[in-house]
């Protein structure tokens, strides 16, 4: 069996991945951590044949999912989310980065997590659907309609994608 | 993926828009500060078993690693130490994890002993890993005096077997606390400094570090 860390090194993006597909960056952190405490707790029991990484993503939405319902009840004190836009990063590439992560939290968040689960994480629509307890269909039809969306944002954000030459 | 020279326009865009979703990801600085505030709640709830921390020293990175009893394994860069980690998985716990502040106490004691300023360490040990003859010989070595070296021969007397050289050389060789349990200080009765984990070389490093301070 891979020492814990090991597994925390090769799935850390994954799982960021899961709950922020569900939760704010700050929640996100919260949920990141209790999901890799919840695994350590429980990794030696686990069989020698599981998938980790697997197993991680459902450890991680249900955590996510935890988090998203505590927040609902304790809602945090400030409300009101400033409206202006933080300035620009420097780095081109934090700023396309930014500009994603903007577009997706712009999704309902069916889609968005359908995006995240399907084009992002590789599961299948069918391994996707059980995960958010919904029919395939529902999460296939979630999928293409978040990356159909996703592109108008997208396009609209940006009028002439530089269209790269090889 | 969608090769670049892709004439059908439409998978060139699905490609660009997956490359695009590729950066819905947390930077290195992110997840290096998540890493850091698992490994306190881990700790807080008690939930690593094995936690470790590496150092340079002048014998090159050291690996440290311990257990809730105290330290249970020194490693030298030459062991390889992914290899260390994952036997230690195996003889121990796969819940390994790396928390640096577990280990102060023993990286301190340590960076002292490497400056020539501490002569013995004070440190909980947790002696799992040597078993039997092994256990004898290693719980004699501290006995050597700082500075001081001992035969091969005059161990095995020492540990009540006279004529069991090889095996004090064997027992040693892979002593699993090198440096903090004094391997070092038994050497071959010609005057060389004989087998070590860390290598010979690393061996006499010590022995002379010893001699100067």
């Amino acid at each position: 069996m891979l020492p814990f860390d090991r597994v925390v090194e090769r799935h850390g993006t994954t799982v960021w991945r899961v709950c922020r597909a569900v939760l704010d960056e700050h929640d996100t952190d919260d949920a990141w951590s209790e999901t890799f405490v919840a695994a350590l707790i429980a990794y030696p029991s686990l069989p020698e044949t599981a998938d980790v990484g697997a197993w991680l993503v459902t450890i991680a939405h249900r955590k996510a999912i935890d988090v998203a319902r505590a927040r609902t009840r304790r809602p945090r004190p400030v409300e009101v989310v400033p409206e202006s836009r933080p300035a620009p990063p420097a780095d081109e590439a934090l700023t396309r980065r930014d500009e994603l992560v903007r577009a997706l939290e712009q999704l309902p968040p069916g889609q968005r997590r359908a995006v995240v689960h399907h084009h992002l994480l590789g599961l299948s629509h069918a391994e996707a659907a059980e995960l958010t307890g919904v029919s395939p269909a529902a999460a296939r039809r979630a999928s293409s309609d978040g990356i159909a969306r996703l592109r108008s944002i997208l396009t609209a954000a940006d009028p002439s994608p530089p269209r790269r030459t090889p | 993926m969608t090769g670049p020279t892709d004439p059908v326009p439409a998978d060139d865009d699905d490609a660009r828009l997956r490359r695009l979703l590729d950066d819905f990801a947390p930077g290195d600085d992110r997840l290096a500060a998540l890493r850091a505030r698992f490994v306190r709640s881990a700790s807080d709830a008690e939930a690593i078993d094995v936690s470790y921390r590496t150092l340079d020293s002048p014998v090159g990175r050291l690996l440290v690693c311990a257990t809730t009893v105290g330290v249970v394994r020194v490693a030298f860069d030459v062991e390889g130490l992914d290899g260390v980690l994952e036997r230690l998985a195996a003889a121990i716990s796969p819940r390994i994890v790396e928390a640096p502040a577990a280990l102060d106490d023993a990286a301190a004691q340590l960076d002292e002993y490497f400056r020539g300023e501490r002569r013995s360490f004070d440190l909980p040990l947790d002696r799992r890993l040597s078993k039997g003859f092994q256990r004898i010989v290693l719980e004699h070595l501290p006995d050597i005096a700082y500075g001081g070296t001992e035969s091969y021969a005059a161990v095995a007397r020492a540990a009540g077997s006279p004529r069991a050289v090889r095996a004090v050389g064997t027992a040693c060789a892979t002593n699993p606390l090198p440096v903090v349990v004094p391997c070092h200080r038994v050497v071959r009765s010609d005057g060389t400094p004989g087998r070590y984990r860390g290598g010979m070389a690393a061996k006499q490093i010590l022995l002379d570090l010893e001699a100067a301070s």
